[in-house]
């Protein structure tokens, strides 16, 4: 019987920080900041929140990199769609 | 508070890429699973981006709210892992409370979710064909929302097999595989909410 041993992530650390985070949010759409930095602002948040789910609820960090390779390896499908469709986005003004 | 655990997992003899099958199955089918989100978002960003006259979510949709079901979806996570903490100690009480609580977490998000729905399409006249704004609302919320329905029902499945036994402090391999599922559920609702609801 295979016996493996790690330490649990402080799970109620990561949940204040997503709680903090998600405040964080819609707190700054309704502050009269430009467009572009509410943007990158709330992807950047986003991402953060999506990497602390994915690293510590999912056990991601503690993962083979087999495995992790199995999940990034989609998201760079994604990336190509994105890149894919993006000269069609960039000729319309906005 | 950090604790080292110990897993072992008799049932997770059979491997795949160095990690238990049924684990290998769930990730590439959340693998897969993440594809068809990436596409729905990606959709959306291009619809939206070409749009001149796109409306601001915020002045339609329900922001406090909507960030209310962020909130219980987030704790459906937290009372998710612990379940699983539970099982790996050898606490099959504590896991049947603990998944009770994440299925009736996403039942409250659910039934949020159609309170939401049931005021945009009877109040405010929304429909999927009035125009890319609703279409695309509508599919990645709805899509979504199966899959929370489908995880509600996977983990009323698992508390019941929990009262059958069917867990233990050594074979809890199907827990947590079930919150893998949980877990990006929440993940893509994190990335939906900030797309199609703040952005």
């Amino acid at each position: 019987m295979e016996m493996e041993a790690h330490v649990e992530p402080n799970y109620m650390k990561v949940f204040w920080w997503l709680l903090a985070l998600t405040l964080f949010e819609v707190a700054i759409i309704y502050a009269h900041i430009p467009r572009l930095f509410l943007v990158v602002a709330l992807v950047l948040t986003a991402i953060i929140k999506a990497l602390l789910v994915a690293i510590n609820f999912m056990h991601l960090r503690f993962e083979r990199w087999t495995l992790i390779a199995v999940t990034i390896l989609p998201l760079l499908l994604i990336v190509d769609l994105l890149l894919g469709i993006l000269p069609d986005i960039a000729k319309i003004p906005f | 508070m950090e604790q080292t655990i110990v897993m072992s997992h008799p049932e997770e003899s059979l491997e795949v890429m160095g990690a238990p099958r049924g684990k290998v199955g769930m990730w590439l089918f959340l693998a897969s699973d993440a594809v068809t989100f990436g596409v729905l978002l990606a959709a959306y960003g291009a619809m939206r981006l070409g749009s001149s006259d796109w409306p601001v979510p915020s002045s339609i949709l329900n922001i406090p709210l909507t960030a209310l079901n962020t909130f219980i979806l987030i704790c459906s996570s937290v009372t998710m892992v612990k379940a699983l903490s539970a099982i790996r100690h050898g606490d099959v009480k504590g896991l049947r409370k603990f998944i009770l609580a994440t299925a009736a977490g996403g039942a409250t998000f659910l039934g949020i979710q159609a309170f939401e729905w049931t005021r945009l399409i009877a109040h405010d006249g929304l429909r999927l064909r009035n125009n890319l704004f609703c279409a695309t609302f509508f599919s990645l919320t709805g899509f979504h929302g199966f899959h929370v329905f489908c995880g509600v029902v996977y983990l009323l499945v698992i508390y019941f097999r929990a009262g059958m036994g069917d867990f233990t402090a050594e074979r809890n391999m199907r827990v947590e595989v079930a919150g893998l599922y949980w877990h990006f559920v929440d993940l893509v609702w994190i990335l939906v909410f900030t797309f199609v609801y703040l952005l």
